[in-house]
């Protein structure tokens, strides 16, 4: 589904007459490969490159070095460009700044109308996604008058109505309350497990990337970690190393476990660590 | 959230709201340019009578239309003003330098009812079209300019994000207002130009917001695959319905009356 190949992008800062003068490698010689239905989350403190990576596969960055394809695709190629952004939509972070109608159901349709589609089926396809991130409710709504967490579940309807095979989405709960955090989560899993839709998410809650099939971790522009979550927690003093927290459950067991009380090393959920618990004596 | 609303649209289900918006476009415009060159009363009791019943078909209160004159109604009273003094004619009666003339009070009458229509015809029109309807409107109604190298779907596209973000802006400025009052800022002291002054500590934080929301705006819509114009479709797009050709008939024979009037009206002594 996405294959990414040493990739390398570099940021630039010119001084007034076009000279290089300062070089960041914000992604430095990642390579992953993502298989269709995955769900898989990409984890890394600010500045490790994680956003850099995921605006590659969309085609809104070109690698400086290395290839990324999707569906076989290289971004780098001009004529790619299109079918790749249908087929691996994007969410972004802000809600407010990636909304573009100022109606519920026209702002979803937009992606639609840029493909292309005829009316009748974009009026189709308006409905299921709406309906996949249940927020059919709202679809005569003014998107201003949505909480953070509805515009984010919107932004996904937007994304879905494209039939993308993959969704990429860059911290989409990073600006929203609890509540709001769980409907757009729960709206990813569900298209993941319903409609194999092969999800990327980037994301600082640990408690969203439980689930996930696979977690890539990413420090520096690299990878550091890849793994099962049950493997990568385990690793707890490392992630703390790289400024990362780890679900509030395997903290608890590992400050435990460090006080000398016999728990697993793979406790991720709250209903794992209290039958740990009783099954002490 | 202060909500500011371009136009002031007014939601009912009207014939009048049904119809295409090229056709509102349409009649106003004509309305508003056969009233341009009328000066004779009996073509204003028609307008008069023609607005009237076009409101009342769109069932929008009549307090709602007569408040889009409340803005120029200086401007209306100035120009009563000027032409009842400066109109040369028949002296009504003197005093002072000035004298008031039955022309200039003609005069003035005339102009004050053919201001009062032009605003109220367009406030009609945005009373009764959403924005969006409109930016669609404009968009297909001189779409042909396109060949002559008008760039008009990026414009309507353009108004349209606009009217998206003037909420989102307001909100902001208000945000960046209380957060400098909160360090401190005084904003409503002083004379013109120490306010104009204190307006810098806020004008500056929300042009750079804008301009980032801008940015991050322009890739979310090219992350949805958005190319301008060429190859999209529309999920409502305008097509032209019976009414809206009968509306189209009505508004060609009310630009026959009209200029009918203003060629016929002065020879029969109607004019001024």
């Amino acid at each position: 589904m996405i294959k990414i190949k040493d990739l390398i992008f570099l940021y630039q800062k010119k001084n007034d007459e076009g000279q290089v003068v300062h070089e960041t490698k914000a992604v430095d010689g990642v390579s992953m490969e993502v298989h269709q239905g995955e769900f898989i989350a990409i984890l890394g403190h600010n500045g490790s490159g994680k956003s850099t990576l995921a605006k590659h596969i969309n085609g809104i960055l070109y690698p400086s070095d290395g290839d990324v394809f999707v569906k076989n695709m290289n971004t780098k190629e001009e004529a790619n460009i299109w079918s790749i952004r249908q087929s691996a939509g994007m969410v972004f972070q802000n809600p407010d700044n990636q909304i573009i109608g100022t109606i519920v159901e026209e702002d979803v349709a937009f992606g639609p109308e840029n493909l292309g589609i005829p009316t009748e089926e974009i009026w189709k396809r308006v409905d299921a996604a709406l309906k996949a991130v249940r927020m059919e409710a709202f679809r005569e709504k003014s998107p201003n008058r949505l909480s953070g967490g509805q515009k984010q579940r919107v932004a996904i309807a937007g994304v879905l109505a494209m039939e993308p095979d993959c969704i990429i989405l860059d911290e989409p709960t990073a600006m929203l309350d609890p509540k709001g955090r769980r409907g757009v989560i729960e709206a990813v899993k569900s298209l993941n497990k319903e409609k194999g839709i092969t999800i990327l998410l980037i994301t600082h809650y640990m408690d969203e990337v439980i689930d996930a099939d696979r977690i890539f971790v990413m420090d520096k522009g690299k990878v550091a970690m890849n793994d099962k979550p049950e493997e990568i927690f385990k690793r707890v003093d490392e992630l703390k190393a790289l400024g990362l927290e780890v679900p509030f459950a395997t903290e608890l067991a590992w400050q435990l476990r460090k006080e000398g009380v016999d728990l697993p090393d793979t406790i991720l959920r709250r209903e794992e660590l209290v039958k740990a618990l009783c099954q002490l004596n | 959230m202060r909500e500011i609303t371009i136009g002031q649209y007014y939601m009912a289900d009207s014939p009048i709201h049904r119809l295409d918006p090229r056709v509102k476009l349409a009649g106003t415009f004509a309305f508003m340019l056969t009233l341009l060159f009328q000066k004779n009363f009996p073509a204003y009791v028609i307008a008069v009578l023609v607005l009237f019943i076009v409101v009342k078909m769109s069932t929008v209160p009549f307090k709602f239309i007569v408040r889009g004159l409340k803005p120029i109604a200086v401007i209306i009273l100035f120009s009563i003003i000027v032409n009842m003094l400066f109109v040369p004619g028949e002296p009504l009666f003197k005093f002072w330098l000035f004298q008031i003339t039955r022309e200039g009070i003609v005069m003035a009458i005339g102009l004050s009812i053919r201001l009062s229509l032009l605003i109220l015809g367009a406030s009609v029109m945005t009373l009764t079209t959403t924005p969006n309807e409109l930016t669609d409107g404009i968009e297909k109604a001189f779409g042909g300019l396109k060949r002559l190298g008008v760039p008009i779907h990026e414009i309507a596209m353009m108004m349209s994000i606009a009217l998206r973000f003037i909420p989102i802006l307001t909100e902001e400025t208000d945000r960046i207002m209380k957060a400098q009052m909160a360090r401190g800022a005084d904003l409503d002291s002083g004379n013109l130009i120490q306010k104009i002054k204190s307006l810098i500590p806020i004008l500056v934080p929300l042009f750079v917001a804008a301009i980032r929301r801008a940015g991050d705006l322009a890739m979310a819509m090219e992350a949805k695959c958005y190319n301008g114009s060429v190859g999209r479709t529309k999920m409502k797009p305008l097509v032209y319905q019976k009414r809206d050709r009968f509306a189209y008939a009505i508004i060609l024979v009310y630009i026959a009356v009209m200029i009918g009037l203003a060629v016929l009206a002065p020879r029969l002594g109607f004019g001024f």
